[in-house]
């Protein structure tokens, strides 16, 4: 020990840490490091190892090396058990619930934030109100939605779109592919709404109110304000929440899970959920590893593409 | 001019409430539901204001299926969970905004580089360690599943605030002969509450609903947790409306209070100690 503190005293000339205070700051931080190592970066890593297997779960049973399989199996495979076209059914999914579900939550988001901006009594109210199913669990939620689209005339929204003699009959909603993804995105708007509005109305707040009274003495309307003023200078706010919802879209997995647990016919998967059913279903660990990788890849590139172009376009 | 004004107030006010009821409507449909006798067919019309009082659904389900077990389950992991993350946080917070040690930086870059990654992609490989480390089954396993997910974000999270905090304290500590131990105990932890109330928060609401690693990893019944209840409860109880949205409601009563008690923790109505996601 007193040999260590010495050699440590002569290296300290060289060295700008002092031993007591790495000792600290491993005491401080080593718990946090090593459970980070060990549940969280290893099986990262760990993951892309098993993409190149046919891996098997049971301990100390070997798990075969079959290099690119699961990627041919995933890309290209065909015939009667070819998996690939159920995985470029999750990925089209998965891709259109980007399209839909982050347009449609972001502008719906600014139009409420706007609201309550320009709003003089009542704002604390309706922000409380319209973030309850933010906070709500998605559990509860996509059991709630399984009901109210159900395919019988009594179900919430085929009884208020009866009402408002929009449809005669009721619609089958969880029956047909393209109306089952429908409600999936329903789902996802309407729950992530209050989280955009949120985020806007505190960037808002922040935008100096001396730059909207120039533009009034200028004689600018509100339109022009708005797409002149408020929107370049909210950009860091719309970078962050186009980024967050992208990766929101490309999660979506209880939704399919509870509601239409993937059907019709597996026409709901969504990447997430396919990745889930093969692990846990189907028990094929090192397919299921390979399709995570192959969707990391897609999250990150896409996450990376939308930074790039704000930036460029500022 | 002023009618003007009060036209505009007077149609804001309008579209907003009609949101706010697209927002609460299904919630107040669940409730009517619920409080509703005999709901084994769907009733037509929908019912969104209580016709009646009728608690025999939430009976049910809290007594004869289990779901005060299954709310208790809830509560003991959600707890043990946010106990020990603002602990392992607060602590790594401090250790890495405030002491000089080798390897600080790359430690820290890798923490901000696994964030960018979904973590759910990391599921089925984590799901192997756990077997290999004899944790499936266990509220060990998915407790230290929780925790270690939230390292790298908590604690960027609360470096941020630490780092803000002058030196100043810290060395008069010191010079008296306290420890770094004192200094994190008696100076930053009393700094740090209002973000550690909120990451306290977060991390309560977060455990509670996780439905994933926990529908994964554990597999005894009377082990589960709320929300693989609720699921498990819906596939056997498909048509039995009243009693799912009672128990889906169980789950989400403490979520509501949580959130009405500490609302500007969640609005923003303050620039500061606003939660992000």
């Amino acid at each position: 020990m007193e040999f260590s503190d010495r050699l440590k005293k002569l290296n300290s000339k060289k060295n700008k840490y002092s031993w007591s205070e790495t000792r600290d700051a491993w005491l401080f931080t080593g718990i946090g490091v090593v459970l980070f190592l060990v549940f969280v970066l290893y099986p990262q890593v760990k993951n892309f190892y098993m993409a190149f297997t046919e891996y098997n779960i049971l301990p100390g049973q070997p798990s075969r090396f079959i290099g690119l399989e699961n990627f041919r199996t995933m890309f290209i495979s065909d015939g009667a058990l070819g998996e690939s076209k159920y995985f470029w059914v999750a990925f089209k999914n998965s891709l259109w619930a980007v399209i839909i579900t982050v347009p449609g939550q972001l502008i719906l988001g600014v139009m409420l934030a706007t609201l309550i901006h320009n709003l003089t009594r009542g704002r604390l109210l309706y922000k409380i109100l319209l973030y309850i199913p933010v906070i709500s669990s998605w559990i509860v939620v996509s059991v709630l939605f399984k009901y109210i689209f159900q395919d019988t005339k009594g179900a919430l929204v085929n009884y208020a779109l009866i009402q408002a003699n929009l449809i005669d009959t009721p619609i089958a909603w969880l029956q047909n592919a393209t109306t089952a993804n429908i409600v999936i995105w329903a789902l996802c708007i309407w729950k992530g709404v209050g989280w955009v509005m949120i985020i806007y109305t505190a960037a808002l707040q922040s935008v100096p109110k001396s730059m909207y009274e120039v533009a009034k003495i200028e004689g600018a309307n509100a339109i022009q304000t708005f797409f002149k003023i408020t929107i370049p200078l909210l950009k860091e706010t719309t970078i962050y929440s186009i980024v967050q919802l992208t990766i929101g879209a490309f999660g979506i997995m209880i939704q399919v899970i509870m509601i239409t647990g993937g059907g019709p016919m597996g026409k709901t998967e969504t990447l997430n959920s396919y990745m889930y059913s093969q692990a846990f279903s189907q028990f094929k660990f090192g397919y299921a590893s390979a399709v995570s990788i192959v969707m990391g890849i897609v999250v990150i590139g896409i996450t990376l593409i939308q930074r790039r172009a704000f930036k460029e376009g500022q | 001019m002023k009618k003007k004004k009060i036209a505009m107030q007077l149609g804001l006010q309008v579209l907003l409430i009609g949101a706010s009821i697209l927002a609460i409507m299904p919630f107040l449909y669940m409730l009517a539901t619920a409080l509703t006798k005999d709901t084994y067919t769907m009733p037509n019309p929908p019912i969104l204001i209580p016709k009646e009082f009728y608690t025999g659904n939430f009976v049910s389900a809290w007594t004869s299926n289990s779901f005060s077990r299954y709310f208790l389950n809830s509560l003991f992991v959600s707890l043990v969970t946010m106990v020990l993350t603002l602990a392992i946080s607060t602590a790594s917070a401090y250790g890495f905004a405030k002491l000089r040690f080798r390897g600080r930086n790359v430690i820290f870059n890798v923490y901000l580089f696994s964030m960018m990654i979904p973590a759910v992609l990391a599921l089925v490989s984590q799901y192997t360690v756990l077997n290999g480390l004899n944790l499936i089954d266990t509220y060990r396993g998915l407790i230290l599943l929780y925790i270690s997910g939230g390292i790298a974000g908590n604690t960027y999270f609360l470096k941020g605030f630490i780092e803000q905090l002058p030196n100043d304290y810290e060395e008069s500590v010191m010079i008296d002969g306290g420890s770094r131990f004192t200094v994190f105990s008696r100076i930053i932890l009393p700094l740090c509450r209002p973000s550690i109330a909120t990451l306290a928060i977060l991390s309560f609401m977060g455990t509670w609903d996780e439905f994933f690693a926990a529908l994964t990893i554990i597999k005894t019944a009377s082990k589960r947790t709320l929300p693989i209840a609720i699921r498990l409860f819906q596939g056997q109880n498909a048509t039995q409306w009243g009693l799912v949205f009672a128990a889906a409601l169980i789950a989400l009563i403490p979520i509501l209070i949580i959130y009405i008690t500490f609302q500007k923790y969640f609005i923003k109505e303050t620039d500061d100690g606003g939660v992000k996601g």
